[in-house]
């Protein structure tokens, strides 16, 4: 008894109970973090192309993708295999039991191809045609020769993407005229003067153009070139454009250099590339690029607007009711659901604000809105709103540590109150700011669900910064990390070859996460260590 | 005894001061000569700084600051309203207890005061770099690195900084708060003698705790108790031959 109560008056009791919430805390957010290591970073990794051959006579060709006991009969396993050649099957995940297995090969001679449509192929070389000549599968040449045309077609690809930007800059003069001769002609005004301008346009975009366009006609031929003959698991065969191939796998006879170049290349992809099949395929750069470039221009917003609100608040606001207040909102700022700053956003900046910029700027092109639906200017100033909260109050923090003494000091020099601030304090609590800064940053970079009613789509066509100017497109809308994971994992077609590409966008978004809080920590704690020594 | 008021750098009359309700100084009639080092010396709470703070009126800032009498620097009324609080400050430099560098570089923290002050004549500013803390003995350790941070100086080198800050405005007067309470014995040394040079051309008040460093530095001493001025004088007589029963002791140690 008396032990009992020893143990309990000695705090023992809690330090257990402290400790194991933290071990608790702990093994959730490591077991979070492994998972989606796991998972993302085996994605890339080339696995081998198994030949199976069922009870039932059937021959399958594919990736094993996951095993799991089989709810049918308890006792035996499953294995999930990724069959690809979604054009030519119905599914291309199956159920295998390991009881129907008759036979398992791995062939060396299999092919895993990688397509611009309907997903991988997973098939044996049969013959090439390319630019008119044939060459059988049996020859020496055939991969190189295969790869060498899969890469021409990729830089053909590339000039095609090249051709037709050049065309969208040219169509810019006769498309805005264009836009302006249609609201003229709603109106019911003169468009005579329009009308004489847009003959010359139209016929100086047809000279530039012309080059670009014919551009175009001898790229389409040249893609057409090639073509790769497949035979399928079942024995079927298919032929496959050639320009339709992104990569050709020789997937079991890789040796380890050049798997380990293939994960890399692959890694390389889905960071720089962009998005093929619904996002399920391909790469997130646009997605990388809307997050940075919102990011980027919250905090341009973000930090004067939360600085400034500090500085009134601890510098010159007389303590009272008005700054409890303002306190108490700012607190319970941070705590409301972000989905209502959302809802905000839409309400106020997308219908009031843009509407009214519309009808003000762009009245030519009404009824279709510019800014007066989502865009990224509407999401980023939704999110330097939400993150408002956590610079001013990091800001204050920051400016309260600033010592009295060297305010004094200031003072006493015969500065004024506002030299004393921007030449001594400010520098002092540049710290707090940073971390404030920061801490924004990596909060407005995972969030999602007020972009979703602010300017987030699955797939934008554009980027917001390009060739056409005037170069920053506010009003565009954008793609988005958090909302990327969203789309590929719940609102795919195929959620099953869509997985793979959720953790790695996952694990994406947490390094990006991670590395904004290790910078922040490490920004502040050098500036702490500079501004620390003073104290004496 | 008290100096010919025509000649005084710094004086009170009928001093009353303190904030809110409280009184802190109980009329002080006070007269500072120029050109010496005069040591205000007394217990904690006597009033010995918030005296010193009336000269450049750093304590209008705080709450509930009031004051009544006259406090005179170089005979104009430091509440002159023609009189602005930055050239006020111009004349009258202080330097705190602590060290209090700004976190620039050393350089940006002594030209702190001619920069806001709207001075921008590079040869100038320079001039003043170099001669402020040569006069504050800190330019033959500093020279090679004026662009390092202040905040990287010793505690000694930071509070003689602070001086060349002051020292940049060209101060006729120095206000020296317990300047040498955060710093040890050979830092107080350095920073005395640094005090005993610039008093040949600069009227300093020091604010003091250390008996033997009124002694040493000091040519006349004031001795305030409980916001009243007990005594003032030479500092030899003062501390040899007081004329009040308390200056003797506290002197000689008995209370204090």
């Amino acid at each position: 008894m008396s032990a009992v109560r020893s143990w309990l008056a000695e705090g023992t009791s809690q330090r257990w109970l402290a400790g194991a919430a933290l071990l608790i805390a702990l093994a959730m957010i490591a077991g979070l973090v492994a998972v989606v290591v796991d998972v993302a970073a085996g994605f890339f990794w080339p696995e081998p192309i198994v030949s199976l051959t069922l009870a039932d006579g059937r021959r399958l060709l594919g990736q094993e993708a996951g095993r799991e006991v089989d709810p049918g009969s308890p006792g035996r396993e499953r294995v999930r295999i990724n069959a690809g050649n979604r054009d030519l099957s119905s599914s291309d995940f199956v159920w295998v039991r390991d009881s129907e297995i008759r036979e398992r090969r791995i062939d060396p001679g299999a092919w895993q191809l990688e397509r611009r449509e309907y997903g991988v192929f997973f098939g044996f070389p049969v013959r090439a045609e390319i630019r008119g000549v044939a060459v059988d599968a049996t020859t020496s040449a055939f991969t190189a020769a295969v790869r060498g045309e899969v890469d021409r077609c990729s830089a053909l690809l590339d000039t095609r993407r090249r051709l037709l930007r050049r065309l969208d800059s040219d169509h810019v003069p006769v498309g805005r005229l264009q836009t302006r001769l249609t609201s003229a002609q709603r109106r019911g005004a003169d468009t005579a003067a329009l009308r004489a301008a847009l003959e010359p346009a139209q016929t100086r975009e047809r000279e530039l153009s012309a080059p670009a366009l014919a551009g175009l006609d001898d790229v389409a031929r040249e893609l057409a070139a090639g073509t790769l003959v497949m035979r399928t698991g079942d024995g079927r065969e298919v032929a496959i454009p050639i320009a339709k191939i992104v990569r050709v796998i020789p997937a079991n006879a890789l040796t380890t250099p050049q798997k380990l170049a293939l994960y890399l290349a692959r890694w390389w992809e889905f960071l720089s590339g962009e998005p093929r099949e619904s996002n399920t395929e391909g790469g997130i750069f646009p997605a990388l690029f809307g997050t940075a470039l919102m990011v980027l221009l919250m905090t341009v917003v973000v930090v004067p607007l939360g600085v400034v609100t500090a500085v009134y608040l601890n510098e010159y606001a007389r303590e009272g009711v008005f700054t409890q207040a303002v306190r108490l909102a700012l607190a319970n700022l941070a705590g409301v659901p972000s989905i209502v700053f959302g809802a905000f956003g839409l309400a106020f900046l997308v219908y009031t604000v843009g509407s009214g910029i519309d009808r003000v700027f762009f009245a030519d092109t009404l009824p279709t809105p510019t800014f007066g639906t989502g865009g990224i200017l509407w999401a980023s100033l939704t999110l330097a709103l939400l993150t408002v909260p956590v610079v001013v109050i990091a800001t204050e923090e920051g400016l309260q540590a600033v010592p009295q003494a060297v305010r004094d000091g200031a003072r006493a020099l015969g500065a004024t109150r506002a030299q004393t601030l921007r030449r001594v304090v400010l520098p002092y609590a540049l710290p707090g700011i940073l971390t404030g800064t920061i801490l924004a940053v990596a909060r407005g970079a995972g969030e999602v669900a007020p972009l979703m009613l602010t300017g987030v789509v699955k797939l934008a066509p554009d980027l917001p910064l390009d060739h056409i100017p005037p170069f920053l497109h506010l009003e565009r809308k954008f793609m988005h990390l958090g909302f990327h994971i969203y789309d590929v994992g719940f609102q795919s077609p195929n959620v099953e070859a869509a997985k793979p590409m959720v953790y790695a966008t996952v694990l994406v978004l947490l390094v990006l996460v991670v590395l904004l809080n290790i910078s922040a920590i490490v920004l502040r704690n050098r500036l702490r260590r500079k501004l620390r020594s003073s104290a004496v | 005894m008290t100096v010919a008021a025509a000649a005084a750098a710094l004086s009170t009359r009928d001093l009353v001061a303190g904030f809110g309700e409280t009184e802190v100084l109980k009329g002080i009639t006070l007269d500072v000569a120029p050109r010496t080092i005069t040591a205000l010396i007394g217990p904690s709470g006597c009033g010995k700084s918030t005296l010193l703070r009336c000269f450049n009126r750093m304590n209008d800032h705080h709450p509930g600051f009031f004051h009544r009498g006259e406090v005179l620097v170089d005979e104009r009324d430091v509440y002159d309203p023609a009189w602005s609080l930055e050239a006020l400050r111009f004349k009258a430099g202080m330097v705190f207890q602590k060290p209090n560098p700004f976190p620039l570089s050393i350089a940006d923290n002594v030209l702190f005061g001619p920069t806001i002050a709207g001075i921008k004549d590079k040869r100038v500013l320079e001039e003043t770099l170099v001669h402020s803390l040569q006069r504050a003995n800190l330019w033959g350790e500093v020279k090679d690195s004026l662009g390092r941070s202040a905040l990287e100086l010793s505690g000694g080198q930071q509070q003689r900084l602070c001086i060349a800050r002051c020292l940049a405005c060209a101060p006729d007067i120095l206000l020296l708060d317990e300047p040498a309470s955060a710093l040890d014995p050979i830092a107080t040394a350095k920073l005395e003698e640094t005090v005993l040079e610039l008093a040949s051309d600069v009227t300093v008040l020091l604010v003091t705790h250390n008996l033997l460093q009124a002694g040493r530095v000091a040519a006349r001493t004031a001795f305030l108790y409980l916001g009243t001025l007990v005594e003032v004088g030479e500092t030899s007589r003062v501390f040899s031959a007081p004329r009040e029963r308390l200056t003797e002791e506290y002197v000689t140690g008995r209370f204090g």
